[in-house]
């Protein structure tokens, strides 16, 4: 099975599908990337392998596709042989799990409002996102990466942190992290983006602030209809 | 290493398993199947959520819900992810697949079902709003056609195949509460004639002999959830 051609559609602005290829090379499995070039006229492909969501990333291995970032990462970790990405300890797997989705149910919603609204409602999610982020940071507990001494799970799912922050921050004129505020959490991001595998598929950072400066306007579209009541 | 691991975790297996859930609540019914299906032996602790215990709000902080599983000294929150916790700590038999494309399979369903139901299903049964009704049921009924698909495609008695597994977990409040609200809510979304598939796995699964040693009865869900009528409805109209 490990020998059947692995393909991920992608696209490049995306820190999900950044953390497919990620999860692939870290194990260590040689896949071919096809990027999505526009994600407003999505490909052929895309649609007929995620029919549901029809989203990247999407990971094609032989006849099988599998969707949803997180997911991905755990049929790589064990669909084929290499460094583990989750620990091997139950309790460890069970954490990771619930930090990764605490990211993701909890975290990327007000993340996003604290961006793109204003006044006393970006205030308010400004506060909810760092909260969470706060107790995302606990779970580094003085090690070098949330998993130990090397990568893991958990810092694969919240790379969004590590890099996309600061360009989305720079975009909207929103300071929700600082290095004073958020000590480990920093310092986590930089070990996170310098390291040299993770450096080969992470999107050039000056390509991103100009990607998303392009976009703002829509960004701030979006909101009107996320913030709940 | 690995003896030393695999020491660990015998030794782990024998500790207390206690599980701290509440009355009426299809998460904490989800995590009794998972023991249940494991044969793992626990203690239940029944919160009254209007107060919550010192116990609950130390071991999940961050959500402050129920179920959450103590075992020995560690804590587990989050049903789906106390599950597949439950199929790791203990062994078989497995309550995921083993292949890992099926087990991303079913993990993506048991995903699918929390992130689509809870909102469009809830919406289409207490939302008094006609509009808002509308825009949520056409959504609802697509995520059922989904799921009733997938059941076809098996061919088989549950998701999970010849027995109960995660996803049949997961879609345990389409089986059992769902019938419950549509009674007290007087609106039937989960038609036989639209869905012959899943009514038919509902009847399966809440006759399941493991299943039913958790399940609460549907007369005492009707009698609870009948007093929280004005709440649901008010929870609706406050979302858009």
């Amino acid at each position: 099975m490990s020998e059947t051609a692995v393909k991920l559609i992608g696209f490049f602005d995306s820190p999900f599908a950044h953390r497919a290829e990620v999860a692939l090379r870290l194990k260590g499995v040689p896949y071919e990337l096809v990027l999505e070039k526009d994600l407003g006229n999505k490909s052929e492909l895309l649609l007929k392998h995620n029919p549901i969501h029809k989203k990247v990333p999407v990971l094609l291995h032989g006849d099988k596709a599998i969707c949803e970032s997180l997911l991905i990462v755990e049929y790589v970790d064990e669909a084929f042989d290499g460094p583990p990405l989750l620990p091997a300890d139950p309790f460890d797997r069970a954490d990771a799990r619930f930090w990764a989705r605490f990211l993701d149910d909890k975290c990327s919603t007000p993340f996003w409002l604290a961006l793109w609204t204003e006044g006393e409602a970006q205030k308010g999610f400004a506060k909810e996102i760092q909260e969470s982020l706060k107790l995302l940071e606990a779970q580094l507990k003085g090690k070098r990466f949330f998993g130990g001494d090397d990568l893991g799970f958990l810092d694969i799912a919240a790379c969004g942190f590590a890099h996309w922050l600061s360009v989305f921050e720079e975009v909207a004129g929103v300071t929700l992290v600082t290095p004073q505020e958020f000590p480990d959490l920093c310092r986590w991001g930089k070990e996170y983006t310098s390291h040299e595998i993770v450096k080969q598929c992470l999107p050039d950072r000056a390509t991103l602030l100009a990607h998303f400066s392009a976009k703002k306007d829509y960004f701030v579209s979006t909101v009107k209809s996320m913030a709940p009541n | 290493a690995v003896t030393h691991h695999h020491r660990k975790q015998k030794a782990r297996m024998g500790e207390t398993v206690k599980l701290i859930g509440a009355f009426g609540s299809g998460f904490s019914h989800r995590v009794e199947v998972a023991l249940r299906l494991k044969g793992v032996s626990y203690e239940l602790i029944l919160e009254d959520l209007s107060n919550k215990s010192e116990l609950l709000l130390k071991h999940n902080p961050v959500h402050k819900l129920v179920p959450v599983l103590l075992h020995g000294d560690r804590s587990v929150a989050e049903s789906l992810v106390i599950i597949e916790y439950i199929n790791e700590a203990f062994n078989e038999p497995g309550i995921l697949p083993t292949d890992p494309y099926e087990r991303a399979e079913a993990r993506f369903w048991a995903q699918f079902i929390d992130q689509k139901f809870p909102r469009f299903f809830w919406m289409s049964l207490w939302s008094l709003d006609e509009e808002a009704r509308r825009s949520v049921l056409t959504e609802a009924k697509q995520n059922l056609s989904l799921l009733e698909a997938q059941l076809k495609a098996k061919g088989k008695r549950f998701f999970g195949g010849d027995s109960v597994g995660l996803v049949d977990i997961a879609a345990s409040a389409l089986a059992h509460w769902s019938g419950v609200f549509e009674q007290i809510c007087e609106v039937t979304l989960l038609t036989q004639e639209e869905y012959p598939e899943l009514c038919k796995w509902a009847n399966r699964y809440v006759n399941d002999d493991t299943v039913k040693q958790c399940l609460p009865s549907r007369d005492e869900l009707v009698a609870m959830f009948t007093a929280c009528k004005e709440m649901f409805r008010a929870m609706a109209a406050s979302h858009k």
